[in-house]
C-alpha cells in the first residue's frame, strides 16, 4: 500500500530576530492511498510547513516522512504539487505548461502532444492548447497548473490553498473538478485550505490545526466527499450536519485566533 | 531652389495644420473632461505643425531661408561689413556711435592716470622727499602737454590744410558715391570682376564637388563684389581704406608741444641715468610716466571744433551709405536673425547663428558629398562595401599555433635557394590566411566601424555577462566572490578608464571594444543576476515537483524568467556603450564617427559635426527600435505574469 506516513515530525525555525519558531510538533499520521485530506487551521499553524516538508522543499529538524515507505528527501516527481497562485511559466503556452514534465523526462514527443490533449480536456480546456497563459483567467489558469501536475501521474497531489484567489463560482466550480479527479484518478491528495466550507466539502478526512506549536488539534472523517460526487455541492451545504461542523470548527478556529491575540496583546 | 519650395510647403502646412486642428476643435464633441489622458489622443496634425516648426526655425536661424530667397544678399553685406570695416576708425575720433570725441576721452583717460601715479607718489614710503618733487614736477610737465594740442591757436595751418583735404575727400566720395554708375566700372574691369565672381562660387557650399575629391572649408560668403550695388560699396570701402590711412598718418604736433615733449624726455631719460641701481622704484615711477607722455604724442588729440566739418561729413556719408544698402537693410535685419556677416581685414564671414547653424541645404549637400565612398572623410567612406578575400577571414580566425603543434619541421631553403613547400607549411599558408578563395563584400567606413565596435563590445559583454550574472544570483560563492571585482570597476565612470584602455590595448579596436566590453559586462551581470534571484520561488518548486534537473531549471524556467530583465539591460548597455564609444573616439582613433566629430570641431566644419550629430541619433535609435522589436517578440508576457 502506498501510504504516506509521519512520524513524529518536528519543525523549528530560526526567526532573523534569533527567536526559535515551532512550527510544526510532533505530527504523526498517516495517509493511505486514495485518501483526500484538507488541513485547515488559522494563519501560522504550519499547513504549509508540512506541505513543504512533504513535497521536499525543506527537511525536517527531527523525524520522518515516508511515502511508500521510503523516506522523502528532496522533491520528486511522484509528489505533484498545484500552488496558489497556478506558479504557470508564463513563457510557455498552456499546451507547453502541461507538456513541462514529459519534456523534461525527454518522453516522446508524439504520444506526449497525445496526452497533453487528453489531459487538457478532462480539465476542460480543450482547444486552449496554444493560449499564451497569461491570458487565461485565474480559475482556467489552475486548472493548466492541475493538468501539468497530473499528467505527471503523481502518487500524491500537494495543494496549497489552490482554489483560494478565485471568485465563489469559479471555485465551486473547482472545487466540482477536483472531487471528480480524485475520483476518476484514484490519488492521494492533500489539499490546504482557509474556508471552512471548502475544507469540508473536499476533505474526506481533515485536520484542523493548532499554532504554537504547530499540532493537529482535531481529526474528523467526513462523508460529504463521497456525497459530493454524487450531488450537487450547494446541496450538500444546505444539510444540517455540514452547518453543525461548520459552526464547531469555525469557533474551534476562533478560539484559536482569540487565545493567540490574547497572547500578543 | 529646394529651400524656397521647402519654405513655402513647411508654410502652407504649418497654417492647413492648425486651420484643421482649430476646426477639429470646434467641430469634435469632447466627452473628456480635464485630466482625463484621453484628450491627448490623437492629433498628428499636430505632429506635423511642430515638426515643421522645428524645420522652419531651423531654416530661419541659420539663414537658410535669406540664401534659398536672396542668394546674393550675403554677398552684398558684405561689402557693405567692408564699408563699415573702413569707416570704423574714424567714426570713433566723433560722438556717433560712441558717447563723447576720442580726444576728450584720451584725455580723461591720461589725466585719471597721471592722477594714480601722483597719489602712489605722494604716499609712497620708498621715496625720500627729494625724489618725490622731482617726480611731480615730471607729471606736471606731462600735464601741461595736454593744452598744447587742444589749443585752437596753436593749430598750425598745414594740419588745418590735411584735415580740409580729408574731408573734402570724404566729400567727394559722398557725391560720386550717390551717382548711379559709381565707380565708373570699365567692360574689361567688368568682365574680370564677373569672371572673378564665377571662379568664386556663391554662399555657403554651392559647388559640391570641391575638386580634390575631399571635403576642405569651403568660402563662407564671397567676397568679390557680384553685383553693381555691392560694388558700389566695395570701391567706396576702397576709397574710405585710403582716406582713413591719411587722416592717422597726420599728427597735431605744433612746435611747441614738439619741443615740450623732446625737453620733457631728455629730463626724465636724465634723471634716471643719475639713479642709483637702489633707487629702482623712483626710475620705475618715471618710466611710466614718460609712457603716458608718448601716449599723448600719438593719440589724435585735436582742439574741440577742429574736425566738426569732418564729422559731419562722415555722417552725412553714413547716411548715404544707408540709403543706398536699400531693401538690402530689411533683408538683413528680418533674414538675418541673431547675427549678420561682418567683414574684418580682407575676409567677410557670418556672425551668431549663421555660424554654428550650418544652413540644412549645405548640411545636405555636404552628406551627399560625403556619402560618396570615392569622397568620403579623411580618406574612408562612411559606410561602403569592399571585397576581401574568404581567405583573410579564415586566417583570422583559425589560430597560427595549428601549424605550430604539427609533426615535423617548416621547410628550409636548400643549397640552390630554392624553398620546397611540404604539408607543415601549407597548414601554415592556411592558418595565416595566405591563399586565394573567392572574394566576398564586407562592409566597412566610419559608420561601420563605430557601429561594430558597439556590438562587438556589447556582444562580448553579453556572452560572459549574462552566465556570469545568473550564477552569481544563484550561487552564494559566486555572488561573494565576483562581488568586489566588479562593483569596484563598475562605479568608475566608463570614460575613466578609456585612457588606461586606450594606452594599454591600442587606439584602434582592440581598445574600445575592450571598454565597451566593460561598459556592458557590469550592466549585463547586474540584470542578469536580478532575474535570476528575482525568479518566483514558487516557479522553481512546481519545477522541482515536474521533475526538472537543476540545469533544466536553470534553462527552462530560471533563464526565460530573467530574460525580460536581461533584454532591458542589453538596452540600457547600449545606450551606455553608444556614448563611450562616441567620447573614446574623441580621445583617440582614426576612424569612426566621433572621429569624423572630433576632426570636424578641430577645423570649424559646422555642417560635418551636425551630419555626425544626426548619424549617430539614427544609429542609436536605429539600436534601440531593432531592441524593442525584440523584446516584443521574445517576451510578450513581461509585466503579465
Amino acid at each position: 500500500m502506498s501510504n504516506l506516513v509521519s512520524k513524529n515530525l518536528n519543525m523549528i525555525f530560526k526567526t532573523p530576530k534569533g527567536e526559535t519558531v515551532h512550527a510544526l510538533k510532533d505530527l504523526n499520521f498517516t495517509l493511505k492511498k486514495g485518501e483526500l485530506l484538507t488541513v485547515l487551521g488559522p494563519s501560522g499553524c504550519g499547513k504549509t510547513t508540512l506541505l513543504n516538508i512533504t513535497a521536499g522543499f525543506i527537511k525536517p529538524t527531527s523525524g520522518v516522512i515516508t511515502l511508500n515507505n521510503k523516506e522523502i528527501d528532496g522533491p520528486g516527481v511522484e509528489r505533484g504539487m498545484v500552488f496558489q497562485q497556478g506558479a504557470l511559466f508564463e513563457w510557455l503556452t498552456v499546451a507547453e505548461n502541461v507538456n513541462f514534465g514529459l519534456r523534461m523526462k525527454k518522453k516522446d514527443p508524439v504520444s506526449t502532444q497525445k496526452k497533453v490533449d487528453e489531459w487538457l480536456d478532462i480539465v476542460g480546456l480543450k482547444g486552449f492548447g496554444n493560449t499564451p497563459t497569461y491570458q487565461l483567467s485565474g480559475g482556467m489558469q489552475q486548472r493548466v497548473a492541475l493538468a501539468r501536475c497530473l499528467i505527471n501521474d503523481p502518487d500524491l497531489i500537494l495543494m496549497d490553498e489552490p482554489l483560494g484567489a478565485l471568485d465563489a463560482l469559479t471555485r465551486e466550480k473547482m472545487q466540482s473538478l477536483v472531487l471528480k479527479i480524485w475520483k476518476e484518478t484514484g490519488k492521494t491528495i492533500i489539499l490546504i485550505t482557509h474556508s471552512v466550507e471548502e475544507a469540508l466539502l473536499l476533505g474526506e478526512r481533515l485536520y484542523v490545526m493548532a499554532p504554537r506549536p504547530g499540532r493537529i488539534h482535531k481529526e474528523y472523517n467526513l462523508p460529504f466527499a463521497l456525497m459530493g460526487l454524487k450531488e450537487d455541492l450547494r446541496e450538500i451545504k444546505k444539510n444540517k450536519e455540514f452547518s453543525q461542523k461548520r459552526e464547531e470548527i469555525l469557533e474551534m478556529i476562533w478560539n484559536m485566533e482569540e487565545e493567540i491575540m490574547g497572547k500578543e496583546n | 531652389m529646394l529651400t524656397q519650395i521647402l519654405t513655402f510647403l513647411i508654410f502652407f502646412a504649418v497654417i492647413g495644420c492648425i486651420l484643421y486642428g482649430r476646426r477639429l476643435i470646434k467641430t469634435e464633441k469632447v466627452d473628456a473632461v480635464f485630466g482625463n489622458p484621453e484628450r491627448a489622443l490623437g492629433g498628428t496634425h499636430w505632429v506635423i505643425v511642430g515638426s515643421s516648426f522645428l524645420l522652419l526655425i531651423w531654416l530661419y536661424y541659420s539663414w537658410d531661408i535669406a540664401k534659398g530667397f536672396y542668394p546674393k544678399s550675403a554677398n552684398e553685406l558684405c561689402q557693405v561689413a567692408k564699408v563699415n570695416d573702413s569707416l570704423l576708425g574714424l567714426k570713433y575720433q566723433f560722438p556717433i556711435e560712441e558717447r563723447e570725441f576720442k580726444s576728450t576721452s584720451q584725455i580723461k583717460k591720461e589725466n585719471k592716470n597721471l592722477k594714480i601715479i601722483q597719489n602712489e607718489i605722494q604716499n609712497s614710503k620708498e621715496l625720500d622727499r627729494e625724489q618725490k618733487i622731482e617726480l611731480i614736477n615730471f607729471i606736471n610737465k606731462t600735464n601741461q602737454l595736454i593744452p598744447l594740442l587742444t589749443n585752437e591757436d596753436l593749430l598750425e595751418n598745414e594740419t588745418k590744410q590735411k584735415i580740409s583735404d580729408v574731408t573734402g575727400k570724404i566729400n567727394l566720395l559722398i557725391e560720386n558715391f550717390q551717382k548711379p554708375d559709381y565707380p565708373f566700372e570699365t567692360e574689361q574691369e567688368l568682365n574680370e570682376r564677373l569672371k572673378a565672381v564665377n571662379e568664386e562660387g556663391g554662399w555657403g557650399i554651392t559647388k559640391v564637388d570641391a575638386g580634390s575629391g575631399s571635403i576642405e572649408n569651403t568660402l563662407e560668403v564671397p567676397l568679390v563684389p557680384a553685383t553693381d550695388r555691392g560694388l558700389k560699396f566695395h570701391a567706396a570701402a576702397q576709397e574710405l581704406n585710403l582716406i582713413s590711412d591719411e587722416f592717422f598718418k597726420l599728427r597735431n604736433h605744433n612746435p611747441q608741444f614738439k619741443n615740450k615733449i623732446k625737453e620733457l624726455k631728455n629730463e626724465i631719460k636724465s634723471y634716471r641715468k643719475d639713479l642709483n641701481d637702489n633707487e629702482e622704484v623712483a626710475s620705475n615711477y618715471a618710466k611710466n610716466i614718460v609712457k603716458i607722455a608718448r601716449r599723448i604724442e600719438f593719440a589724435s588729440i585735436y582742439p574741440p571744433k577742429a574736425l566738426d566739418k569732418m564729422q559731419a561729413a562722415i555722417i552725412k556719408f553714413e547716411n548715404a551709405q544707408k540709403n543706398a544698402q536699400g531693401g538690402l537693410r530689411f533683408i538683413d535685419i528680418l533674414l538675418f536673425p541673431a547675427g549678420t556677416i561682418i567683414a574684418s581685414g580682407p575676409s567677410c564671414s557670418e556672425q551668431g547663428s549663421g555660424r554654428w547653424l550650418p544652413k540644412p541645404s549645405d548640411t545636405f549637400k555636404k552628406f551627399i558629398l560625403m556619402s560618396k565612398p570615392s569622397v568620403g572623410y579623411k580618406d574612408i567612406p562612411l559606410l561602403w562595401i569592399q571585397m576581401v578575400d574568404i581567405s583573410k577571414m579564415i586566417g583570422f580566425i583559425l589560430p597560427d599555433w595549428i601549424a605550430d603543434i604539427l609533426p615535423g619541421e617548416y621547410p628550409v631553403h636548400t643549397k640552390d635557394g630554392i624553398v620546397k613547400q611540404n604539408f607543415k607549411g601549407g597548414v601554415l599558408k592556411i592558418v595565416t590566411g595566405d591563399f586565394n578563395l573567392f572574394k566576398v563584400p564586407v562592409p566597412y567606413g566610419h559608420i561601420w566601424d563605430s557601429f561594430l565596435r558597439v556590438f562587438l563590445g556589447l556582444i562580448f559583454g553579453i556572452l560572459i555577462g549574462v552566465p556570469l550574472g545568473l550564477f552569481m544570483g544563484l550561487n552564494r560563492f559566486a555572488k561573494g566572490f565576483f562581488d568586489p571585482l566588479i562593483e569596484l570597476y563598475r562605479p568608475v565612470p566608463p570614460l575613466a578608464w578609456a585612457p588606461l584602455i586606450i594606452s594599454v590595448l591600442g587606439i584602434d579596436n582592440t581598445g574600445k571594444v575592450f571598454l565597451l566590453f566593460m561598459v556592458s559586462l557590469s550592466i549585463m551581470i547586474i540584470s542578469a543576476r536580478a532575474g535570476a534571484s528575482g525568479t518566483q520561488l514558487s516557479k522553481i518548486h512546481a519545477a522541482h515537483s515536474l521533475g526538472a534537473s537543476k540545469k533544466q531549471i536553470l534553462r527552462y524556467v530560471i533563464f526565460p524568467n530573467s530574460l525580460p530583465e536581461i533584454l532591458t539591460g542589453i538596452r540600457v548597455a547600449v545606450g551606455m556603450c553608444w556614448g563611450t564609444l562616441v567620447a573614446a573616439e574623441f580621445l583617440a582613433g582614426t576612424t569612426g564617427i566621433g572621429f569624423v566629430e572630433n576632426v570636424a570641431k578641430k577645423y570649424f566644419q559646422y555642417e560635418v559635426i551636425w551630419i555626425t550629430i544626426f548619424i549617430m541619433g539614427m544609429l542609436g535609435l536605429l539600436f534601440d527600435i531593432t531592441l524593442r522589436k525584440i523584446i516584443a517578440k521574445t517576451i510578450p508576457w513581461r509585466g503579465k505574469g
